[in-house]
């Protein structure tokens, strides 16, 4: 596929042998776009027209198998440009994957889990559709799938912390102090990159510094440490499907979940998920670069009365998720995942039914996954 | 890009009013002259120095004009502790936390005498200490992960999702800083790559989460002396001791234990300075063989250590952690429990010498 599109480069063919066997990563979009422009606020109008973005990205993305999943709320036809290896799944494909019933989870933004559940590869990158490629501090373009993959590729270091960060990237390496029999590392499972321009903020806070924009490239990867948890944010992240597929799922949904990025939270609840997974089966989790370019969207304002909901609800789901402890039993990313649904229902189900909801979500992932999902997932490192 | 830079007007002009210059001691071990602060002068001038003479006393140490000190040499140790002058390291730069006992001031910046004045990647010469006081001076956040890093930098903040509860943080007790050029690599990694040098500049500053260990290295630390400072032993190293370069390790270690216990902060990253001298990977060898060893044992029993909920004050909490250094490493070599003793020393000795702030609880000042 590769070579039909001509793009056989030497960075690629490095890849190739660095994953030891003719795998070839797979990138999913999740399309998550308005149909209708806010009245009130000047906001851009979003047509589900792909075109500029396939484009920007064109050089990245070119070599690679793409998923297109169309949120099945949204009724207008795709506009998506030629050139491109993909597959587009809309509304009937979900619905015959997995009922019409159940295809209402993969509403929103949720959509791209759907893609995460039918890719047969090894790899996944996830980017969301108002996301642009980006220059380094040397002008360079950041090829944002290249950096993802060679996350992935390279160990992570969740059992001591090191200063200079990535010890696997070129001209660094493991500090004085940091203990020889922790320098192999263990296999990294996700990778979480940034975002400049837009950063992925809370509604809050964008409307509360509405001129805020990020301009700092930080030039750094570091693993997240060991039972340290953090936000996972769904823009622009990657991972390893064979090891941590099942943990990645949709089932925290908002009452009022809406559209815009800061009207949901499905994906800081599912990373909460991950990472403790991750943890528990000894499996690590980076974040840093690469970094992409976020396009100003939506109104943090209007959003604030939705996401409201979201900000309130973390302050029960970090101490919930910091005290989780999953049993010795648990050895595969499914009976993980299943027991963390266990522990949800059982401490959070009562508080609000929304959790109750989500608890269950995770089980019936559990199972859609191992009839859809099929490729067989292995237990962590 | 990445050479020192040299002391500049615009350096001078561009800084503004020396902050917290009452409050802050420099302490920087030696053992030959302070050519090196030179550079630094438009930065540290206003600050007051405390230049801990290690190696022979009747040599002079030579300090450029201009820069208000006091110096410690042996015999000036030897004089103010007696015999529990025993716990200060000797032909070991570990003797620089003399420095942090006998200091009267709230702050200390600690500096080794071949770290130089960096550049940042436009070329603007960096004021470590300016980038240290910010980092002490705002919350840190070790309880749940920033994925924007430092939420308190200008330009950042908190990402969504995380809780607002936690978004106040607590006292940053520690910000380490890091070097350019010259990595500090432990001597099998020099001796593999000699010719590495570090480039590059990660504008960032993070708290270490809580539960996480992290290797301290002294050449550019900074601290509340108040909140952390007697649990800044570096240690027994140097002459008559079997180990040598995990000074800082070893305080880094007790610290970090210790904040997350007491509720206080550890940063890392910013602010960088050049690093120009590689020491001889050999001789470091020789040091540190016995230590690539011990930590092995050493990490694990830092990881597991639990302070009991009655140590509320530092020098509490560092006790207990001697009386079970004692215990558990004890095993691995006597010298473990010569340095546990040396830590109970080392708490005598500091309350001896700062009577009045003996106590401190969780991360409120003396």
């Amino acid at each position: 596929r590769t070579l039909r599109a001509g793009k056989l480069t030497e960075r690629v063919l490095k890849l190739f042998i660095a994953t030891g066997k003719d795998e070839v990563f797979s990138l999913i979009q999740a399309l998550n776009i308005q149909v209708t422009v806010t009245p009130v606020l000047p906001t851009r109008a979003l047509r589900p027209d792909l075109t500029s973005f396939m484009n920007e990205w064109r050089t990245i993305f070119s070599r690679f198998h793409l998923i297109i999943v169309k949120d099945p709320d949204l009724k207008e036809e795709l506009k998506i440009p030629e050139g491109f290896n993909l597959d587009v799944y809309k509304k009937p494909d979900i619905d015959r994957v997995v009922g019409t019933s159940t295809s209402t989870i993969f509403s929103g933004y949720s959509c791209r889990y759907f893609g995460y559940l039918v890719s047969r590869k090894k790899y996944i990158i996830s980017v969301d559709d108002d996301c642009y490629p980006v220059k380094d501090n040397k002008g360079i373009l950041v090829d944002a799938v290249a950096q993802h993959i060679t996350n992935l590729t390279t160990p992570a270091t969740p059992f001591f912390f090191n200063t200079l960060y990535d010890p696997f990237t070129e001209g660094a390496d493991f500090v004085r102090g940091y203990p020889f029999s922790l320098r192999s590392g263990v296999q990294c499972a996700l990778s979480c990159g940034l975002w400049l321009n837009l950063a992925d903020y809370d509604a809050p806070t964008q409307a509360l510094k509405p001129e805020e924009r990020n301009s700092r490239y930080v030039d750094a990867v570091l693993t997240v440490p060991a039972r340290t948890l953090m936000p996972i944010s769904g823009i622009n992240i990657a991972f390893n499907r064979e090891v941590i597929g099942p943990a990645l799922l949709p089932s925290l949904r908002l009452g009022g979940e809406g559209k815009f990025r800061w009207e949901t939270m499905e994906d800081i609840w599912s990373g909460m998920c991950v990472k403790v997974v991750c943890d528990h089966l000894g499996l690590g989790v980076k974040t840093g670069m690469p970094y992409v370019w976020r396009n100003d969207r939506g109104d943090a304002i209007a959003s604030l009365r939705k996401e409201w909901e979201g900000v309130k609800l973390m302050e029960e789901v970090v101490p919930f998720f910091q005290s989780v402890r999953l049993s010795r039993e648990a050895t595969t990313t499914e009976d993980c995942v299943a027991e963390v649904a266990n522990v949800v229902k059982e401490q959070l189900g009562s508080k609000d039914p929304m959790f109750a909801r989500a608890a269950k979500a995770m089980v019936d992932w559990v199972k859609l996954w191992k009839s859809v999902g099929s490729s067989t997932s292995s237990p962590g490192a | 890009m990445n050479e020192p830079a040299t002391a500049i007007e615009a350096a001078v002009a561009a800084s503004p009013l020396h902050q917290l210059k009452d409050e802050l001691d420099i302490v920087i071990p030696t053992i030959r002259n302070l050519d090196f602060l030179e550079m630094w002068r438009p930065f540290l001038q206003p600050y007051h120095l405390i230049i801990v003479q290690d190696g022979d006393p009747s040599k002079t140490i030579k300090v450029p004009n201009g820069f208000d000190y006091e110096l410690y040499n042996r015999n000036d140790i030897n004089r103010i502790l007696g015999p529990k002058a025993s716990c200060i390291s000797f032909k070991d730069s570990a003797c620089r936390c003399f420095g942090y006992m006998v200091s009267k001031k709230k702050y200390i910046f600690t500096i080794d005498d071949d770290c130089f004045v960096a550049k940042d990647p436009s070329g603007k010469a960096i004021n470590a200490l300016e980038q240290h006081i910010k980092n002490l001076l705002s919350p840190s956040t070790p309880f749940f992960f920033n994925t924007l890093y430092d939420p308190f930098a200008e330009g950042a903040d908190f990402v969504r999702g995380y809780p607002f509860s936690l978004r106040e943080g607590v006292s940053t007790a520690v910000s380490h800083g890091l070097w350019l050029n010259i990595p500090d690599y432990d001597a099998p990694t020099q001796l593999v790559k000699p010719l590495e040098r570090n480039t590059r500049f990660v504008d960032a500053v993070l708290t270490i989460p809580k539960g996480t260990l992290f290797p301290m290295c002294g050449m550019n630390l900074a601290f509340d002396r108040q909140l952390i400072g007697p649990a800044m032993y570096f240690g027994l190293m140097g002459e008559g001791q079997p180990i040598g370069r995990y000074d800082d390790m070893w305080a880094g270690w007790c610290i970090k234990v210790i904040c997350d216990h007491l509720g206080l902060g550890v940063k890392t990253g910013l602010p960088y300075i050049y690093h120009s001298k590689a020491s001889n990977p050999f001789v470091n060898l020789r040091k540190e063989y016995k230590g690539i060893y011990w930590q092995e044992d050493i990490i694990p029993f830092f990881q597991q250590v639990v302070l009991p909920k009655d140590c509320t004050t530092v020098q509490k909490c560092y006790i207990e952690l001697a009386k079970q250094v004692k215990e558990k490493l004890g095993k691995i070599d006597p010298y473990f429990d010569k340095l546990a003793d040396a830590m109970v020393t080392w708490i005598q000795a500091w309350d001896g010498l700062n009577p009045t702030s003996a106590s401190f609880s969780n991360g409120k000042t003396g």
